[in-house]
């Protein structure tokens, strides 16, 4: 085991993919001798060459259409979109290219690429910086949606992602690259929990807590705060966004018949929706309150000097388990 | 000699798309074979050709002939209410006969939706070129088969995937090559011009090859370019060729040039082959409500397989029993076409969840045992019995 930061342990896990699979490359702008904005890439080209870590033009379709043409070719793209916001130029090349191609092609024709996207706020940044456009890809077929929120999950899924036969949008939670965690790089990615599966982080009784990505920390301090009033949550981390592993969820939510989804996404048609529909279809009668949503706003994200007042905190996500509860709570009386 | 649009032939100049509203360099326009049937000279470009015998000269034609009788074919097929849509390509039968059969077998091709010549060249299962059309999949072939992409329904799309897999073969060390279609209306789209970017960038193996056929649907070329298409180009630093598209023997050579280019590590090449769709877009359009009837005069009077059909017949070999011959291989083919379309069994109803995923999905295969359930609630084995799709 290793003390690692999150950014450092996808660098590991993308330097074993590398070193595992000569098909495997890497392309993005300023992935190579800079390292990425992030450094999440730092050192690779220079172990690897310019043609396994290709520094590309300035040009998100261009990127991601030229893996398509190299996932043809029989390689394993690895791409990044250098921040959340710069995705939507390619985003048809992503959601009726990358997406479609197995389908389109009867099955003949894998398009085994990772699309790596560092997202969410909580880092001060311009606009264009600090967006969460999971729910767009979660809701289009032929893709595979994932999150890690831990450095060891972070080292693991990404070759879990890279050696995966499907297209996989993996999301990175920037504001999390620098924490620092335990990482056994030694860890086979195959014996390892499978990137599908969503992962209880804190066992609770009262109410079920779903987080994922960048809020999955926020949800855990939520969760230690809670108990001290005495309230038991459970914590699940989702991991994987499309599909969610709903059979976990469920398995929480008929234990403790309550639900609190918790995203930095708008509300309106995210990924907090379909947990709540899904889980209220699966386990109507275990339910002892309305799943509740604690989200962000529905608004163009926002100038850095208010992000607080949009991202959800602690305090949100513990005023919606006390709403779960039916506690006194923000929005006590509006419900009759 | 080199004509210029003027000398093409015919009363088109006025309509050509370096005419008025298109400036620029002014390319001159490789020809080889006039309208008339006159096999004129190119100290540049013969060389390329100069093996083609005349019984090469005489399976080109027969490519030509029998390209149309698909096309008329399946038109009529989608008449019949065989096919929901048939995108025609008369008159752009040279444009594809010339550039595909320049090709290895070890080429890749990546088409747009019009490249039904080229698939007949690349030896695609005549029923296959139909089955998108008739609305049974989604792609007809397998790819790896023929070497040859899945047709391409995003306009331009497939500029950047051909790139690609052209970085890929470079990667790989191999001397093959990519060639990708598309036509006049996807110059403007931001994928092909990045395409150009990163292909010149990288100096892949690849070959634009662009079938200007003067409209994209309703809009006119000059609506796309200010400039000659083939100086799009330049401002790429990609080496590029303005040829007759109708012209067999021309876009063999300038294909030639490029592929032979690309195989020694010269980068990428743009063609413009310019040409003329005399057909609707798909069947689903009516040329009458934008088209001046004259233009398509025009156009009918620089026809791909009149030429040839004229060079042959100058040469002393359109002989009765070759044309008999090419009518004869002709009708069989529209034979087999027919055949492969009516005879294509329909998908059967779970057929909608394979292939979505290589690996299992666990909403999908909810969503799909809950459907094959309502349909096994019919009693109907089909469904009932249906064993889940691989994905």
């Amino acid at each position: 085991m290793t003390q690692m930061t999150f950014a450092r342990a996808i660098n590991s896990g993308l330097r074993r993919s590398l070193d595992n699979d000569p098909k495997v490359l890497l392309m993005g702008e300023d992935i190579g001798t800079l390292g990425g904005v992030f450094r999440v890439t730092d050192g690779l080209q220079k172990d690897f060459g310019k043609h396994r870590v290709v520094d590309t033009p300035l040009a998100e379709s261009g990127i991601v259409g030229t893996a398509v043409g190299l996932a043809y070719r029989g390689y394993r793209p690895v791409v990044e979109i250098q921040f959340d916001g710069f995705v939507y130029p390619a985003f048809d090349q992503i959601v009726s290219q990358v997406a479609k191609m197995h389908y389109r092609s009867r099955g003949a024709v894998k398009m085994p690429i990772t699309i790596r996207i560092p997202f969410g706020g909580g880092i001060g940044s311009p606009e264009h910086h600090s967006e969460s456009p999971e729910a767009y890809f979660a809701h289009t077929a032929g893709l595979r949606v994932v999150t890690p929120a831990s450095p060891q999950d972070a080292h693991t899924m990404i070759q879990q992602a890279i050696s995966c036969d499907d297209p996989v949008v993996f999301f990175e939670p920037k504001r999390r690259y620098h924490d620092k965690g335990e990482v056994d790089e030694s860890l086979d990615p195959n014996s390892a929990t499978p990137m599908g599966q969503a992962r209880v982080v804190t066992d609770g009784s009262d109410v079920t807590l779903v987080a994922y990505g960048p809020l999955v920390k926020t949800a855990r301090d939520a969760a230690t705060a809670a108990a001290d009033e005495g309230v038991s949550v459970e914590v699940i981390d989702l991991r994987s966004l499309a599909p969610v592993d709903f059979a976990t969820v469920e398995a929480s939510v008929r234990k403790t018949g309550r639900l609190v989804i918790t995203h930095e996404a708008g509300q309106s048609g995210g990924l907090g929706a379909e947990v709540a529909a899904s889980i209220t279809e699966r386990c109507f009668y275990h339910l002892e309150a309305a799943p509740v949503r604690i989200t962000g706003f529905d608004v163009p994200y926002p100038y850095s000097k208010v992000e607080m007042h949009h991202l959800p905190n602690l305090d949100r996500i513990l005023d919606g388990v006390d709403r779960a509860l039916g506690r006194p709570n923000s929005l006590s009386g509006l419900e009759g | 000699m080199v004509t210029d649009d003027a000398g093409q032939g015919g009363t088109a100049a006025g309509q050509d798309n370096n005419a008025g509203h298109q400036g620029g360099a002014g390319h001159n326009m490789v020809q080889l074979i006039t309208p008339a049937g006159e096999r004129v000279s190119h100290p540049e470009y013969d060389p390329w050709v100069r093996d083609v015998s005349d019984e090469q000269l005489c399976s080109l034609y027969e490519d030509l002939v029998v390209i149309r009788r698909i096309d008329k074919e399946a038109t009529a097929l989608q008449r019949q209410g065989e096919l929901g849509l048939w995108p025609p390509l008369l008159g752009q039968e040279a444009s594809q006969v010339g550039s595909v059969r320049s090709l290895r077998d070890d080429d890749f091709i990546f088409p747009s939706y019009r490249e039904n010549g080229v698939a007949y060249c690349r030896g695609v299962d005549l029923a296959d070129i139909l089955r998108v059309w008739r609305g049974a999949a989604s792609g007809g072939w397998d790819p790896y088969a023929v070497n040859m992409a899945i047709p391409q329904i995003v306009i331009g799309a497939q500029t950047l995937h051909a790139t690609g897999y052209a970085m890929g073969i470079q990667n790989d060390g191999a001397d093959s090559a990519a060639i990708v279609y598309f036509g006049d209306g996807a110059t403007s789209e931001g994928d092909v011009n990045e395409a150009m970017v990163f292909a010149a960038s990288f100096q892949v193996p690849l070959v634009f090859f662009c079938q200007n056929n003067h409209w994209a649907i309703s809009e006119p070329v000059r609506l796309q370019s200010h400039t000659q298409l083939v100086d799009r180009g330049a401002g790429f630093g990609i080496p590029s060729m303005r040829v007759d598209g109708n012209d067999v023997l021309a876009v063999m050579a300038a294909t030639r040039v490029a592929l032979d280019r690309a195989r020694r590590g010269g980068g990428p090449t743009f063609i413009e082959a310019v040409t003329y769709r005399m057909g609707p877009h798909t069947t689903a359009d009516d040329p009458t409500r934008y088209r001046d009837p004259n233009e398509l005069e025009d156009w009918a009077a620089k026809d791909p397989i009149g030429r040839v059909h004229a060079l042959l017949d100058r040469k002393g070999l359109f002989t009765a029993e070759f044309e008999a011959g090419v009518r004869t291989k002709a009708d069989a083919v529209a034979r087999e076409l027919r055949a492969g379309c009516v005879g294509m069994p329909d998908p059967e109803p779970l057929d909608v969840f394979k292939h979505v995923y290589s690996t299992p999905n666990s909403w999908l295969d909810r969503q799909q045992d809950h459907y094959s359930r309502y349909l096994a609630s019919f009693g109907d084995p089909a469904g009932a019995t249906q064993e889940k799709g691989a994905r």
